[in-house]
């Protein structure tokens, strides 16, 4: 193609890019259609890989393709294989997309679509998706190194330990907020919980048939395991239509957490054959086909959205989650702008398949603007939403009051307008006894999302089928996310204390299993019966407290990158991780002070463990509680400030020539690939 | 045009194959030089286990 024609190419979606985040950012008093934040999305994220992913690959990583890559090197056929780079992309985009680009977007459109929006865009092209493609490669070329490695050689032996702490800590704070999630969206919901209990025995038959009828056939095995699914949701809807069965199937907030919890020990223990694996394949492969179907929802329907650009939310008085527009929204949506968490990934499986160093560009940008895109997705979800709807799923009976009429008339009173006759018709569409105080996103997600599928299928008839399947989707998800996590973080508990007392890390020793998989359990399953107990509905304390953490996680993995970015003599490249880490800085830091300090008893945990200390009949628990998640909140600001100065300190050294600059490579090794491409 | 489907068709079976652990399984029946039964799969999956178990599953 010539040059010319391609300039005019990249000028024209540029300028259309351009067009569409004006029309989006600058739009006020009427409504716009959905489709503007999709071309906005998609040509931000063009013109990004384009130019700025080809400068960090040419420029500052400076990517060979002469260079052979571990998969290629150390191939054996087992961890190390070298792999197609779409079949890579594939995996790692599996990988990476988990629940929080569904929930977190949804959280944060109590500001309007805008402020989100415009931070999964700048986060992802400028923060998130650097963060994935450098680490990725800086693994690569360590033979596959996990972050923690790659923080104790770069960065110093208290890098290695905060990051070991952050990644422990994020973990088990995930997993309590996920279980709340899936909590907030069951209660009272037999429906939904018959269909996510189905799940269960499913999953166990699918390990059954997997493992003595079609051995290995796992695509097979998970196709019959979604058709079992799919009659599970049409089973629900016959359970919640006879009382006396839907009984058996309706559960407090509190019944829902034990149960909860025992499965996550039960998942922990087992095994990994029979629960967890099966459940895996079945959560992936509805994951995928659900994401590629919103897709084609949203292009098919071309929603119009009803939630403002900014509302009067911004202030800090969210009913959602207390706080200002800064720092909380881009604590609140983490995955799909930033998140640390895929530097995990980053260094786990995938740099142990990329066949050539050249296509970490592609597996490690391009993988975080997919996801990006999924965010993208769930905030339409939400906005498509009346205004009016989307507040009374999502605030807390401590906000708007437990009664219907109260509820609708101060929503209304918000200036979004509601009443109780339209919200009960909207339960009654979809199948539910009630929508209030349905804290945590996913309920909310469900609503937009069978807006949209019924809009484009179905009809209102289908409307309560694909709330349900909406449901389903998301708490099979999450689930998979928390028996999955469970076990890591009971490994990784494992690997430590075998440094005390070597039986201890025996995975296969049953004391050792038990014992590490209660002290995980219970370490998330407290966060959880704490957010069950909440007044507030407890996703205002733990979602922040979560996204915090995953920042955090986010920056340990930048100091490493701007680390070795020095070390390789490209300090003047440095801004490319730099400045994405200054940015994560000032928001973890502000958002942590705010959340333990601020005098604001609905923002701050100590102001508010004053409030009901001072308060007649003062819940000594829920005072522990609030001085905990301030204790947690600010050991994890000391662990990262202390990498943050050991990382400077590192910086100054090299900078200064102090100290050699030295970065921990493997050998260079020609690859066999370019020989043979050329052959 | 035909070929480009073609194509694309067999890529996207392959990154569902390895998304979902068929080629791993294949290249450990290659490996030990295996065909696929229920104690070869069993083996597959004590040797498989440790390594995906230790994975959390991204948020």
């Amino acid at each position: 193609m010539p040059k010319t024609f391609r300039i005019l190419i990249w000028l024209a979606v540029a300028i259309l890019g351009a067009l569409a985040l004006a029309t989006v950012a600058l739009h006020r008093g009427e409504q716009i259609n959905a489709m503007w934040l999709v071309v906005a999305a998609i040509c931000t994220y063009a013109v990004g890989y384009r130019f700025y992913s080809k400068f960090i690959a040419a420029k500052v990583l400076v990517l060979e393709a002469q260079r052979a890559t571990p998969a290629e090197r150390l191939e054996n056929g087992r961890d190390f294989v070298p792999t197609n780079k779409w079949v890579v992309f594939g995996h790692h985009f599996a990988a990476i997309a988990g629940p929080g680009p569904l929930v977190g977007p949804v959280l944060a459109a109590q500001f309007g679509y805008l402020p989100g929006t415009l931070w999964i865009l700048a986060g992802a092209v400028f923060g998130g998706c650097v963060q994935d493609f450098v680490i990725l490669l800086f693994s690569v070329r360590r033979d596959g190194k996990s972050l923690t490695e790659m923080a104790r050689e770069e960065v110093g032996r208290l890098g290695g330990l905060v990051a070991y702490v952050a990644v422990i800590s994020i973990i088990v704070i995930l997993l309590g907020v996920c279980a709340l999630v899936v909590v907030n969206a069951l209660k009272a919901s037999p429906w939904g919980t018959f269909t996510i209990a189905m799940t269960i025995p499913i999953a166990l038959l699918m390990g059954v048939y997997l493992r003595t009828l079609r051995p290995g056939k796992v695509l097979e095995t998970s196709a019959l395991g979604f058709i079992l699914v799919m009659l599970a949701i049409f089973g629900g809807q016959w359970v919640s239509q006879n009382p006396s069965v839907a009984s058996w199937f309706t559960f407090s907030g509190p019944a829902l957490a034990i149960l909860i919890i025992i499965y996550g020990f039960a998942a922990s223990a087992l095994p990994v054959w029979l629960l967890l694996a099966p459940r895996d394949y079945l959560s992936t492969f509805v994951k995928l086909g659900t994401i590629a179907l919103l897709a084609l929802g949203i292009v098919a329907l071309r929603p119009v959205l009803h939630m403002p650009p900014l509302t009067r939310f911004i202030d800090g008085s969210g009913p959602v989650f207390a706080g200002n527009v800064f720092p909380f929204a881009f604590v609140t949506i983490a995955c799909g702008a930033i998140s640390g968490f895929h530097s995990l990934i980053s260094s786990g499986t995938t740099p142990k398949l990329i066949r050539r160093e050249t296509e970490a560009r592609m597996v490690g940008y391009g993988a975080m603007m997919a996801e990006s895109m999924v965010a993208i997705m769930a905030m339409i979800a939400a906005c498509v939403l009346q205004p009016g709807i989307y507040f009374a799923i999502n605030s807390p009976a401590g906000i708007v009051g437990q009664a219907p009429e109260a509820a609708a008339a101060t929503i209304s009173n918000w200036g979004f307008p509601i009443t109780a006759a339209e919200m009960h018709s909207l339960a009654q569409s979809v199948g539910e006894q009630t929508l209030y105080n349905r804290t945590g996103g996913a309920p909310a997600f469900a609503v937009g999302m069978a807006h949209i599928f019924s809009n484009s299928l179905g009809g209102q008839a289908l409307m309560a089928i694909w709330y349900h399947f909406a449901i389903m989707f998301e708490a099979l998800f999450i689930l998979t996310v928390l028996d999955a996590g469970t076990r890591a973080g009971r490994f990784m508990l494992q690997d430590a204390l075998a440094h005390v007392w070597k039986p201890l890390g025996r995975t296969s020793w049953y004391p050792s299993i038990l014992a590490t998989s209660a002290l995980i359990v219970g370490a998330w399953g407290y966060f959880l019966w704490q957010g069950v107990k909440d007044p507030l509905g407890g996703i205002n304390s733990l979602w922040p407290l979560f996204g915090i953490s995953n920042q955090l996680l986010a920056t340990v993995a930048l100091c490493v990158a701007t680390t070795i970015i020095i070390k390789m003599g490209k300090a003047r490249y440095v801004a490319v991780t730099l400045v994405p880490l200054i940015w994560l800085v000032a928001v973890t830091f502000t958002a942590s002070w705010h959340k333990i300090f601020d005098p604001n008893p609905r923002i701050g945990f100590l102001s508010h463990a004053a409030q009901l200390l001072s308060s007649p009949g003062a819940n000594v628990r829920l005072i522990f509680n609030d001085r905990l998640d301030a204790f947690v909140t600010g050991t994890l600001i000391v662990m990262i400030a202390l990498i943050l100065i050991e990382s400077a300190v590192e910086w100054v050294r090299v900078l200064s020539g102090r100290k050699q600059a030295r970065v921990k490579e493997s050998p260079f090794v020609a690859t066999r690939f370019v020989t043979e491409e050329q052959g | 045009m035909k070929r480009s489907i073609t194509r694309a068709a067999t890529l996207l079976a392959s990154a569902l194959r390895e998304i979902f652990d068929e080629s791993a399984y294949a290249r450990f029946l290659d490996r030990r030089k295996l065909t696929s039964s229920r104690e070869a799969y069993a083996a597959f999956c004590r040797e498989y286990e440790a390594a995906k178990a230790r994975r959390p599953r991204c948020c």
